[in-house]
């Protein structure tokens, strides 16, 4: 694969660039091409197909009567299959947030030029156990004027978009 | 005097090409429950936990995160080794040995299904300036070395077609195995050329299961288990990884291991004090390289004891009779979980209509597949 140089430009080397675009160093490049196709189950299964259909759903546990999203075969505190399956509500309240500067590549945003910042928060959702609930986004809503309990709700896809992954909600924000 | 360790729970799923209907949280819970009943346990009971995953297998990185719930480990100590299933077995020896706790939990598992681009994640696993640029299949690295082991021992492709063909058959009378079918050598040897002499049935197809063992200290294994199957010895080797310098014909890392299982156990001729043996099949000369490697045969006797039957159920010396990662599948980071599952389900009594019959002391020997030279091994006696 062909070395380009902002390849080069990213490395720690004391080299110069041109030394290593003219090929008087060795270099390698090397993208690995790796792909999975993970099966989901059916706990994380029934989540997404739901959530295509616009809805939340969860699991319960009958022994320690936790609901739990995203819903799980087992419960990992009590070790015994979960119970019913719940629908839940798509409302619930910030637990927890950011304002970010940076993209998950760890790439600055243009803040200054406009660009809003990006808000990543938990969202305890509405009908499942305190503490349980969706991390996802926020949006329409001031990143300064969030805040800790601030109610939320989903923004959903249009029906004919959702696919069945977490994308299908938009992000979340915010009622009332 | 050291302490004694036994087996004393084992859980699986069986082994099966692929398993869609499930994620791998299911996979390990299913035989984690499974072990924790056969053990009388429950996860509360458990010490330490030791799981087995690799980053890029899994398709996570940092996988071992993602452990704790499927095992009833949340809030429990738990760490993962990014090696083999007997690897992390040895771990959890060593911290009964240590006093660290009496009930340790051993977890492995493959999705080996879900990895669609499985040459490029191996060829991603040789070194990136020398070997990486040559663009060469990873299988290569399988058939220099079956070429370089048969030249020297003077082993057959014959001989080598006789394993694929004993390990399929056994896997068809094995309820836990995925891969049986009855086939004749000249199929083997027909079969499609990967890299020559290595062809297409020499090699093991792929399988997703999972498997959970139970170990304890002897006084807690004796209180809990009628039929506690003790560690009688354990070892692990690695050469060099370099594919310039390493040995092609002789796997001296089983080699090591095995003299130092031996050495614990206080075996000295293994062939004799050893009923069965479990061994990393996953090309098929493998087998035979393993067995010479571990004293159980001499150089260039293996190849000849297959082709004669007596490493068949009813040989003198049955070797996989669980049908092997040829015939239940390679299973990658878990390959050395099923081998100990079959040796305990053997000892026990409870491997059905491929039983042995007298059997006290068992070998599982497990092996990182290309293109690593890290061996792992272990005795266990009833
Ligand atoms: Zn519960």
């Amino acid at each position: 694969m062909e070395i380009m140089e902002k390849d080069v430009a990213k490395t720690a080397t004391k080299l110069k660039t041109q030394q290593i675009l003219e090929g008087k160093v060795l270099s390698v490049k090397w993208e690995p091409n790796l792909k999975y196709a993970w099966d989901n189950g059916p706990a994380l299964g029934r989540y997404l197909a739901e959530l295509k259909n616009g809805r939340i759903i969860a699991k319960k546990c009958n022994k320690c009567h936790r609901i739990m999203i995203p819903p799980r075969m087992f419960c990992e505190l009590c070790w015994r299959p979960t119970d019913e399956w719940v629908f839940v509500k798509d409302t619930g309240i910030v637990n927890t947030w950011v304002v970010s500067y940076v993209d998950w590549k760890a790439g600055r945003l243009d803040i200054k030029g406009g660009v809003r910042p990006i808000t990543p928060a938990v969202i305890e959702i509405d009908g499942a156990s305190k503490g349980m609930g969706i991390l996802h986004l926020l949006d329409e809503v001031d990143p300064w004027k969030i805040y800790r309990g601030m109610r939320v709700k989903a923004v959903w896809k249009p029906a004919e978009e959702r696919i069945g992954a977490i994308t299908d909600i938009k992000y979340f924000k915010p009622i009332e | 005097m050291t302490k004694r360790v036994a087996i004393i729970g084992i859980g699986t799923t069986g082994f099966r090409a692929t398993t869609p209907d499930l994620s791998y949280r299911e996979l390990t819970y299913e035989a984690a429950t499974k072990a924790y009943l056969d053990a009388g346990i429950e996860p509360k009971d458990v010490d330490a936990f030791v799981s087995t995953a690799e980053d890029f297998f899994e398709g996570y990185s940092i996988a071992d995160e993602y452990s704790p719930d499927q095992l009833g480990a949340v809030l429990k100590p738990i760490y993962t080794i990014p090696g083999d299933f007997i690897h992390s077995l040895a771990s959890a020896y060593m911290m009964i040995l240590s006093g660290i706790g009496d009930i340790m939990v051993v977890q492995g598992m493959s999705k080996a299904s879900n990895m669609l681009t499985l040459s490029e994640l191996v060829t991603f696993a040789m070194d990136p300036i020398y070997n990486r640029p040559l663009k060469e299949s990873p299988h290569a690295v399988a058939g220099m070395e079956m070429a370089r082991f048969m030249y020297e021992t003077g082993t057959t492709r014959e001989q080598c077609a006789k394993v694929v063909v004993k390990n399929k058959k056994n896997a068809l009378t094995n309820p836990l195995a995925g891969h049986g079918v009855l086939i004749d050598p000249d199929y083997v040897l027909n079969s499609e050329i990967v890299s020559f002499p290595l062809t297409q049935m020499d090699i093991s197809p792929h399988s997703d299961g999972a498997v959970v063992v139970v170990l304890a200290e002897e006084k807690t294994a004796k209180s809990l288990s009628d039929k506690p199957i003790w560690i009688r010895g354990i070892g692990w080797c690695s050469d060099t990884p370099g594919l310039e310098t390493r040995n092609w014909a002789e796997a001296v890392y089983a080699q090591i291991a095995a003299e130092m299982a031996y050495k614990m156990a206080g075996i000295r001729y293994p062939r004799k004090e050893i009923n069965f043996a479990e061994v990393n099949d996953e090309f098929s000369y493998k087998e035979l390289q393993h067995l010479e490697a571990m004293r159980i045969c001499k150089k260039g006797e293996a190849g000849p004891l297959t082709e004669m039957g007596g490493t068949e159920i009813d040989g003198e010396f049955p070797v996989n009779p669980s049908g092997g990662c040829l015939g239940v599948g390679n299973l990658y980071e878990l390959n050395g979980g099923h081998k100990v599952l079959e040796v305990v389900r053997q000892l026990r009594g409870e491997a059905g209509k491929n039983q042995l019959k007298d059997v006290t002391t068992g070998i599982a020997q497990s092996w990182r597949g290309i293109p690593t030279t890290t061996g792992t091994v272990v005795i266990l006696s009833n």
